[in-house]
């Protein structure tokens, strides 16, 4: 630690007005803020700071986000493994996952800070943090089979238009991710979804074996288009076809149990999305709608499969995108499970509803609170009229 | 007199563009640019139609009653566009079944009214023929730009002809299909927006 700092003050000069490395100053004050929290202070009257900061409030995400993100190179591996038919070490299969999801993690987060060093230079300000946190998150939520150069487009493409012309990081009104995978649903629906990208096809350095024309659905995909399939256990842990990070909720629960012990994350949202899904499914369980097996999905079933649970631990929880008052979480976090299961059920053609319920949401989550600071104003002021 | 003509026929097609300064004529930009061809035939269409237009209601203008112009403006119009509807139909009959109903929908179109409201109502007939033409080439030319991307990235042609070789999509290169969809045209609207601002000092807000 100590001789990074020294390393650090050491090259500071470079980057310093009239430096040689002047150009690169926002790349460098980027990192620095990264590796360690800034020691400046505010000059006039009495502030008092909180330690964490937003740098480390975006670390703490990342590191809840490691299990699914671990879990899911696993399942790519387990998944390739088990529709090629042949046996594998559990290195193997890890080792086989890591080099599949590797690539997009680093292709993500190369286009994305990328640009936000270049806006950051642009208009003389340093880098936002927000980025550390959806670099990751972009890889996580598309499928395997998703190539590269997409997910280079589809991250510039979010990057810019949700996120730099509303002002960067914490003026977003949508989640920047989700954004993403928005733009690679509707833009290449080939790559996003259908039964030929949950499983990966080639062998990657020897490992696994190159088998075109491999498919396979997510349940919820032959949910929509076949028959429910039965609840299983692997449905818990994780071993079916889905996107990369979102199939185990055991890992996804232990990323919540990071995030809601800091307090980065409110159980408030995260909860009410579970009451809100709850509800609606039993709502539909109990009314039943003709010729839609969909609807006929027990609650349970709808909870593990898809990307209920990663959308309500990480996306829902986003402290700029969702609503900010404590009321409006709860009516939030509710409207989004409502909004998923009834995306899933009424509409065949998108079985993950989860992505397009909180997009939705989003936009009303300061509708939200406008109308709960509002109540509670006219709360109050009746109690001061009362009074008198 | 000449240099004002010239300003009055080139402003609609720069800095005074109706759709990306105005921001008149979303709708219609959005809604039959996925393709080249009836982008153009559109703009042509309401270019001929805002210019004769203005130069009917320029010559009526002292005639018209006050409290009917609009109705009267109306008139107009509507006889315009079913003329032109029909020659599109005799004429070119593949491009107005694509543009379908918005053809017709021109009559609603807000940069009709707001020419003849705005300048054919107060200056003579050859100054609004030079405004309508203007105007009317200042909203064919984003239709024609918008189209030309949408064409080209949604379905990788132009005027319905491949002009992206096969050997790159063997190469796993593929059709963006949001390009196809409305909201992408007003993506690409913005991107226009956005880079005619950044040029053009003037039309940045303070």
């Amino acid at each position: 630690m100590k001789a990074l700092r020294n390393y650090l003050d050491k090259i500071k000069p470079n980057f310093e007005e009239g430096g040689k490395l002047h150009a690169l100053r926002s790349v460098f004050d980027g990192f620095e803020t990264f590796l360690f929290v800034p020691n400046t202070t505010s000059k006039k009257g009495t502030h008092i700071h909180d330690s964490i900061d937003s740098k480390r409030i975006m670390s703490i995400v990342v590191i809840a986000l490691m299990p699914a993100l671990l879990f899911g190179m696993y399942n790519v591996g387990y998944q390739h493994f088990k529709a090629a038919n042949i046996e594998g070490s559990f290195f193997e299969l890890f080792g086989y996952g890591f080099l599949a999801v590797l690539p997009k993690i680093i292709v993500s987060y190369v286009v994305g800070l990328g640009i936000e060093f270049i806006v950051a230079q642009m208009k003389g300000e340093e880098i936002h943090e927000g980025f550390l946190v959806s670099g990751i998150l972009i890889p996580m939520i598309v499928p395997v089979g998703c190539p590269l150069w997409l997910l280079a487009i589809a991250t510039a493409f979010s990057v810019i238009f949700a996120k730099e012309v509303f002002g960067g990081t914490g003026m977003n009104v949508f989640n920047v991710a989700l954004v993403a995978r928005a733009f690679l649903f509707f833009a290449y629906p080939a790559k996003m979804s259908g039964e030929s990208v949950w499983v990966a096809q080639d062998s990657i350095f020897g490992l696994g074996k190159s088998i075109d024309g491999l498919t396979a659905a997510t349940p919820l995909g032959e949910a929509a288009t076949i028959a429910v399939p039965e609840f299983n256990m692997d449905m818990v842990y994780g071993l079916i076809p889905g996107s990369i990070g979102e199939t185990s909720v055991i890992a996804i629960a232990i990323g919540a149990l990071i995030l809601l012990w800091t307090g980065v994350a409110s159980w408030k949202t995260m909860l009410s999305v579970f009451v809100g899904g709850i509800c609606m499914a039993l709502i539909f369980n109990a009314c039943g709608i003709e010729n839609n097996a969909m609807a006929a999905m027990p609650w349970y079933e709808h909870l593990v499969l898809g990307g209920f649970c990663f959308g309500a631990v990480f996306m829902a929880t986003d402290p700029v995108t969702s609503a900010r008052t404590e009321t409006g979480k709860y009516i939030f976090g509710f409207l989004i499970g409502v909004m998923a299961i009834v995306i899933r059920v009424l509409n065949p053609g998108y079985p993950e509803g989860m992505m397009l319920a909180i997009l939705l949401m989003n936009i009303f989550a300061p509708l939200i609170d406008y109308c709960v600071v509002q109540r509670n104003i006219s709360k109050r002021m009746k109690r001061l009229t009362n009074k008198k | 007199m000449a240099k004002k003509n010239k300003e009055t026929f080139l402003n609609p097609i720069g800095i005074n563009n109706p759709v990306t300064v105005q921001v008149l004529g979303i709708c219609s930009a959005l809604a039959v640019t996925a393709k080249l061809e009836p982008a153009i035939v559109m703009g042509i269409s309401v270019t001929i139609i805002v210019a004769f237009a203005n130069v009917i209601i320029s010559l009526l203008r002292n005639t018209i009653p006050n409290r009917i112009r609009i109705i009267v403006q109306l008139v107009v119009v509507a006889a315009l566009v079913t003329v032109v509807s029909e020659v599109l139909k005799a004429f070119a009959y593949d491009v107005s079944v694509q543009l379908s109903v918005y053809v017709g929908l021109i009559i609603t179109n807000c940069i009709l009214m707001g020419r003849l409201e705005a300048f054919a109502m107060q200056n003579g007939p050859w100054e609004s023929f030079l405004d309508g033409v203007g105007n009317g080439l200042g909203y064919a030319k984003i239709l024609v730009i918008v189209g030309f991307f949408r064409e080209l990235l949604g379905s990788g042609a132009l005027f319905g002809f491949r002009v992206i070789p096969q050997c790159v999509y063997d190469a796993g290169y593929l059709n963006n299909g949001l390009m196809l969809m409305p909201p992408m045209a007003l993506i690409i609207v913005a991107c226009i927006i956005w880079v005619q601002r950044s040029k053009n000092k003037d039309l940045q807000e303070k």
